[in-house]
């Protein structure tokens, strides 16, 4: 649902049916967007001036469904905006497309969201943990793992 | 040298992991770090070589995490303050200065203009401090050995006047949500003034021993080169990208903290190796000192911290006279405060370009998730694009270029 004072905002106009809700808090524009939808919506976005992908991140708003927020911050150095970009993925099988087709520095940001999410990037060119031992066990800022403790 | 290679790093499980090469027998793999001097930290860098040129470079990072985005989540907002300290311990005051404005703004907190002047000082201060790290531990990578022990000189000033208002040398954690920890020491002006007054001339120092200097423009000019293109696909902000004819700053773009009443310019260059980037830092370092200067000119007077009782501690006197404070001070330091529900991402430039919070609160005490966007991290990632294809004797100097913190990266 897209609020009235945004309806001609120009980037909400350009991703027409593909952005599903959009709210600005702060002077910072959010817009969600169905998952199946997100490359298309980079692209574009990409095509519209957005030059870089500032960073990719997650929200684990366990108990409740659909479980996870991937959330990318896109910047346009030449129209000097921000943008905030959220797509909502289930807990059950927690997938989205990889974003590194569109901006090559989506790799490492993505392979982090992984190794503290266990989201899985589709067609990531290199999907491994970053930060933990490649053989850790679980996914450690998920809400459901402990703070402390020696094992999951 | 060999401009203009932007090869895409291919994952080989072999390689990273067994360190076994992939083209053939006249190629072999060079191990540097995780404990390599010139890695400033823990960076493991698996090298292919043909001889003495790269073949392929793959960074593992990793090794200095501390799991600082999992422990924002069980602390309040104020004491996180202290944590982001540790993230990038070259930059205390610009991680502390983000966090707290991101808190800010979920607060709808109005900052007196003296906290906001102090608060530039201060961070330009810490770019001051960052950039002769930098400066002194490049120049000894590359073998100019006396710039570290100049640059260690005038740190020390600043570690002084660090000392001199927070108490600490390093971990500061002198910004807080709502304005400063502490009022301003006394005397603080004639300190400053002391050390702005020669600092000018202490950089003229190091490019004399620097900018024309046959060996360091030798090992720096034309190496460590990436296409513009590529450094904005991969994320890369900061000196480097001003390094690259690409002006961006994040202070004159979207200003914070009342940098908008400071006059400075922005340096870049359009060489885009290691040499420009030398050049851009000195020149920031020239700047930094400049609005320092005018933050010791014009500070206005007035609070220190917000009027914002329940969020920030009361008054010791007021403790000991009025109940009311005493109940604030009691319920601050025991619970802490309600941030209201909502979202931020706040950027500012730290020495290192891009620093990025994203806070998000769900109405209680302790932030729902923070998630930090290093510049460090997004800047490493280019390493191999940059030095695919280059000598390995080059390496050094363009990591040191990077001006990587692992701290920063790793969290």
């Amino acid at each position: 649902m897209i609020p009235e004072n945004l309806q001609d905002n120009a980037v909400i106009v350009a991703l027409g049916n593909l952005a599903a809700s959009a709210k600005s808090e702060f002077d910072e524009l959010t817009i969600e967007v169905a998952a199946a939808d997100i490359l298309a919506v980079l692209r574009q976005l990409k095509g519209l001036g957005f030059e870089q992908l500032t960073t990719v991140t997650a929200v684990d708003r366990y108990p409740s469904e659909p479980r996870f927020e991937i959330v990318y911050h896109l910047h346009s150095f030449s129209k000097k905006q921000r943008l905030r970009i959220k797509a909502r993925i289930s807990g059950e099988s927690p997938e989205i497309e990889s974003a590194c087709g569109v901006y090559g520095g989506a790799n490492w940001y993505e392979r982090e969201v992984f190794d503290f999410y266990g989201v899985i990037f589709l067609n990531h060119p290199d999907p491994r943990r970053i930060m933990m031992p490649d053989d850790w066990e679980g996914y450690p800022l998920r809400k459901d793992y402990p703070v402390t403790g020696t094992r999951y | 040298m060999a401009q203009g290679i932007t090869t895409e790093p291919e994952v080989d499980e072999d390689f990273e992991r067994r360190g076994k090469s992939h083209s053939g027998p006249r190629s072999m793999v060079l191990n540097m770090g995780p404990q390599h001097p010139s890695t400033h930290g823990v960076l493991r860098l698996l090298l292919e070589l043909d001889g003495e040129t790269i073949l392929k470079a793959a960074p593992d990072v990793g090794y200095l995490h501390t799991g600082i985005e999992k422990e924002f989540e069980v602390k309040t907002y104020q004491q996180n303050v202290t944590l982001t300290d540790r993230i990038d311990y070259l930059a205390p005051l610009s991680n502390n200065l983000v966090y707290c404005l991101a808190a800010e703004k979920l607060l709808g907190l109005e900052i007196p203009p003296m906290a906001q002047w102090m608060r530039v000082m201060l961070a330009e201060f810490t770019r001051l401090n960052s950039h002769l790290v930098w400066l002194g531990t490049h120049a000894i990578d590359i073998g100019a050995m006396s710039v570290f022990l100049y640059c260690f000189r005038e740190r020390e000033d600043i570690l002084r006047v660090f000392e001199m208002f927070s108490g600490q040398r390093m971990m500061t954690s002198y910004f807080r949500i709502g304005g400063l920890a502490l009022e301003p020491p006394r005397g603080w002006q004639k300190r400053v003034k002391d050390f702005v007054d020669v600092f000018p001339s202490r950089i003229d120092q190091y490019e004399e021993l620097l900018t024309n200097n046959r060996i360091w423009t030798g090992r720096t000019k034309g190496i460590g080169f990436l296409s513009l293109e590529k450094m904005l696909d991969l994320g890369v902000t900061g000196p480097m990208l001003r390094a690259a004819g690409f002006k961006a700053d994040v202070r004159k773009d979207a200003p914070y903290s009342s940098y908008e009443k400071f006059d400075f310019d922005v340096p870049t260059r359009t060489e885009n190796d290691v040499y420009a980037r030398y050049l851009v830092r000195i020149e920031e370092m020239r700047q930094s000192a400049k609005i320092i200067k005018q933050a010791l000119e014009g500070m206005p007077s007035g609070p220190y911290q917000a009027d914002a009782p329940g969020i920030v501690l009361p008054d010791r006197e007021k403790m000991k006279t009025q109940m009311e404070s005493l109940i604030f001070h009691f319920k601050i330091v025991t619970e802490g405060f309600r941030v209201p529900e909502g979202e931020v991402f706040q950027v500012i430039e730290s020495p290192r370009g891009e620093v990025g919070c994203y806070m998000v609160s769900d109405g209680t005490q302790k932030p729902y998730r923070v998630h930090w966007r290093g510049p460090s991290f997004g800047n490493l990632q280019s390493t191999p694009a940059m030095i695919e294809g280059t000598q390995i004797a080059d390496v050094i100097a363009a990591l040191g270029s990077m001006d990587f913190v692992l701290g920063d990266t790793d969290r």
